[in-house]
């Protein structure tokens, strides 16, 4: 069965996107949707799943599956009401299932009794509507009555085809060349009830047989040839011994009105079932391509990227006049290169859908592993992001959402004794902002337990016994290597994955997760993360003959500023005025020590950005020198991870540019200052003023100054 | 010239199966994904169409009804694809005017033998 391994491959592939299918439309019902189609679309998948399981002889999963179209099959036509536990069931079914195709697929064999409970369950709701017939009971009683041993056996079979045989398009020719596979046949036909020539009608049928049929196979073979006609034609085989002694006749033939009436009753159905079949589904027009091909498509593409702008950056400095062809070429070229990098890139853009769709049934047995009802929300599922990068979030967004189940919400006890409403809010939105996905994950739960973060930061020797840190930082610790917030490990939450571990993911990403929370209204987690890890809008800038890139996305607008408009904290942080903020500026010579040509900012220029979670931040530049399309070569993989640079790329000279994390920037020269502060002065503050600086807004001036004064206080 | 037979069925397991075996006993296989791309795949000089049930668009029986209501495929054989827990709905591809049906999951031997048994 070798030619096979490749139908498995397939085989295999397709499950994965049907079981995939199965999730979403389950969820849908799992919200109460009542569209038929969605169950008609489980029933589809499982469908096709159980037909291939028999194809390839996975009697496991072939055997669950067909349990399982059953019970779909049962719920779609109405014959079984769908309750909310006959969905739980199918959500459990379609674990079970996915579990046996993932052992059919890596061959690894699962218990005798796994999935045994289940398929009780399904088999006790099929039974409450059992119809009495199963076919197969009847074959296994005409095999027992034929002999086991091969005996030469005459059969006489009378057979007068009617009209519908033809209407189906059998033919009464082939059926006898079949029979004469089984062995010797002869034929008499019976012409009597055809009529003269001009009153022959074309579609009738006329002529019926008597074949006599020396054979050693069983009469069931003999009736599985006239298998297809049986209920078109008068049929009578009857089995002659050979020994003449005992005849024994098996009226195959019956009165046939009652199946034809019955069919008359399934018809219209069948069209009302077909018909809505119909609405709906958008035929696919996708094809499946192997992500290796993709992935390397756009390699070659970035590739094709950097040497299109090395080139242009070797013609710029022809004279135009001179080769107005070449120019023209070239500036097509960029053109196609880049519209080319989009397609290519929108290959693997998809929305976050895929990842987010799971989320609901987590909530669901997961609130009732609690013991809590929990309604999740989710927005934005249809943000797209690079394939990469959704593979990446559905492990930290599982954990997220663990987390506000299990710690974050309340029982509904406390909930109530609170004074909220029973049922717990939780909140997962997806959305661009700043050329950069961000994945909120809010509850209103309890919030952060402040008190018992401290004390365990104390216990851990995070912090000093008499040092009490502001808010924000003590709900920031829970990220904390090693840090677990749980006052006891469950079953639920305490998988051994901390949120360190979470954090260190998303940051090996180029992104960011933070925590914001307020005690007793609940906690939220914001994820930020590249929209793609392959290429990006740049903006190069040069610092100290040093070029650097500043992402696209994040500049909002670049400008020389007067004198006046220049300011400086007695913390040393410096703030430029515009149009009536005060807006925190960084400069890069600083964090990278290099030496800025000039020192001045109101001689040099000032990139202003826009972070995720710091709001805008000036950065000053010496010069800009131009904006290009930049691919993002990883610095952990080539390299090792530099703080404040997200990647780096190639330019077009060869030369290597750090792309810069703009907030990783600010937050360094924050550090900085607090350095620097530090070693001046470390009068501390009391905190107790500071009760509401949790949730920090940088470009409030006021805020940010007291945050500054609290990052004064000494850490450790 | 091999007989030429369609092909449908939405999984692309089964398909590639059904093809597979067809082609090996040296028919000519046209695919098509369900009934509706079956009604644009479908040309006059098919031999016989195989056909799941249970497909999106436009399921099994309803190409079956729309072949048969067709002057062209009136008397093409049509095998509908089943499995043994539909037995009704054998009875609705015959009321449809199938030609026959295959219980599906079938041996590549049984599909051939159904195939011939139909169409020669």
């Amino acid at each position: 069965m070798d030619e096979y391994a490749q139908f498995k491959i397939t085989y295999f592939a397709e499950c994965a996107e049907l079981l995939a299918d199965v999730e979403t439309q389950l969820s849908e019902l799992g919200s109460g949707s009542e569209d038929p189609e969605v169950l008609h679309a489980i029933f589809r998948a499982v469908h096709s799943i159980k037909a291939g399981a028999g194809a390839f002889k996975f009697t496991k999963l072939a055997e669950f599956s067909h349990q399982f179209e059953a019970l779909l099959d049962r719920m779609r036509d109405g014959r079984i009401q769908v309750t909310e536990e006959g969905v739980g069931i199918l959500f459990r079914a379609s674990d079970i299932l996915s579990a046996m195709v993932e052992s059919a697929e890596n061959e690894t064999p699962l218990l005798e009794d796994f999935g045994s409970q289940i398929l009780e369950e399904i088999k006790t709701i099929i039974s409450s509507d059992e119809e009495p017939s199963p076919a197969t009971p009847v074959m296994a009683v005409l095999q027992q009555t034929e002999d086991t041993i091969p005996v030469e056996k005459n059969y006489t079979i009378s057979f007068a085809p009617k009209t519908e045989l033809f209407k189906h398009a059998n033919e009464p020719l082939l059926i006898v060349r079949e029979l004469k596979t089984l062995g010797n046949v002869t034929a008499k036909p019976s012409l009597e009830r055809l009529p003269l020539l001009q009153k022959l009608d074309g579609e009738e049928a006329y002529i019926s047989w008597i074949f006599t049929l020396q054979s050693e196979a069983p009469l069931v073979d003999v009736e599985e040839v006239f298998e297809f006609v049986t209920e078109d034609c008068d049929l009578n085989i009857s089995l002659v011994a050979e020994n003449q002694d005992e005849e024994e006749t098996k009226e195959v033939n019956k009165s046939h009105e009652k199946p034809s009436d019955l069919d008359q009753v399934t018809t219209p159905k069948a069209t009302k079932l077909a018909a809505k079949q119909n609405i709906g589904t958008p035929k696919a027009t996708s094809i499946r391509v192997d992500l290796d091909r993709v992935d390397l498509l756009v390699n070659t593409v970035g590739e094709l990227v950097i040497t299109q702008s090395m080139l242009s950056q070797q013609t710029n400095e022809l004279p135009t006049d001179q080769f107005p062809n070449m120019v023209r070429g070239l500036e097509e070229l960029a053109l196609h290169t880049r519209e080319l990098q989009e397609s290519v890139m929108a290959i693997r853009m998809q929305p976050v859908k895929s990842v987010f769709s799971r989320m609901p049934r987590l909530v669901r047995e997961l609130s009732a592993k609690l013991g809590k009802t929990v309604k999740l929300t989710t927005i934005g599922e249809n943000t797209e992001v690079d394939k990469t990068v959704i593979e990446e979030i559905s492990d930290p967004i599982t954990h997220m959402i663990r987390n506000s189940l299990d710690h974050g919400l309340e029982t509904t006890e406390e909930r109530l004794a609170a004074g909220k409403p029973e049922t717990g809010q939780v909140t997962l939105s997806a959305e661009h902002r700043g050329g950069r996905i961000i994945i909120t994950i809010s509850d209103d739960g309890r919030g952060i337990n402040r008190k018992a973060v401290i004390a365990r930061a104390r216990e851990r020797g995070l912090i000093g016994d008499t040092v009490t840190p502001p808010d924000d930082e003590v709900d920031n610790m829970i990220f904390a290597p090693g840090f677990s917030t749980a006052e006891k490990v469950t079953d639920v939450s305490g998988r051994g994955v901390g949120m360190d571990v979470v954090r260190r993911n998303i940051q090996a990403l180029g992104g960011r997760i933070s925590i914001q929370s307020a005690p007793g209204k609940g906690s939220k987690f914001i994820m930020t993360l590249p929209l793609t890890l392959a290429v990006m809008d740049g903006m190069i800038i040069e610092v100290g003959g040093a070029k650097y890139v500043i992402p696209i996305p994040n500049i909002l607008e670049s400008f020389r500023p007067p004198k006046e408009a220049l300011k400086q904290l007695p913390t040393g942080q410096n703030l430029v005025y515009v149009r009536g903020e005060y807006i925190p500026i960084c400069h890069l010579q600083q964090i990278f020590n290099v030496r800025a040509a000039e020192q001045d900012p109101s001689k040099a220029l000032i990139v202003l950005t826009e972070t995720e979670e710091s709001g805008t931040v000036g950065i000053v530049v010496d010069q800009i020198v131009g904006q290009q399309q930049v691919v993002i070569k990883s610095l952990e993989s080539n390299y090792r991870p530099v703080p404040g640079i997200s990647a780096a790329t190639i330019l077009g000279n060869g030369k290597v540019a750090p792309i810069i994390d703009v907030e990783a920037i600010y937050l360094l020269s924050q550090q900085l200052m607090i350095n620097s502060t530090l070693q001046s002065d470390s009068a501390p503050v009391p905190t107790d003023t500071l009760e509401e600086v949790s949730i920090v807004e940088a470009d409030n001036i006021e805020l940010a100054s007291d945050l500054i004064e609290v990052h004064t206080t000494p850490i450790g | 010239m091999g007989k030429k037979i369609l092909a449908v069925d939405d999984s692309k397991t089964m398909r590639d199966m059904v093809s597979f075996t067809l082609k090996g006993a040296g028919y000519d296989v046209v695919e098509a994904e369900d009934g509706l791309l079956a009604l644009d795949a479908i040309s006059a000089d098919v031999d016989l169409v195989i056909t799941d049930i249970n497909m999106p668009n436009m399921g099994g029986i309803e190409l079956v009804k729309a072949l048969r209501g067709n002057p062209d495929h009136s008397s093409t054989p049509i095998l509908v694809l089943t499995t043994e827990s539909d037995d009704s709905k054998k009875n609705e591809g015959r009321s449809a005017g199938a030609t026959g049906w295959i219980i599906k999951p079938f041996e590549p031997e049984k599909l051939l033998k159904v195939v011939q048994k139909v169409c020669g």
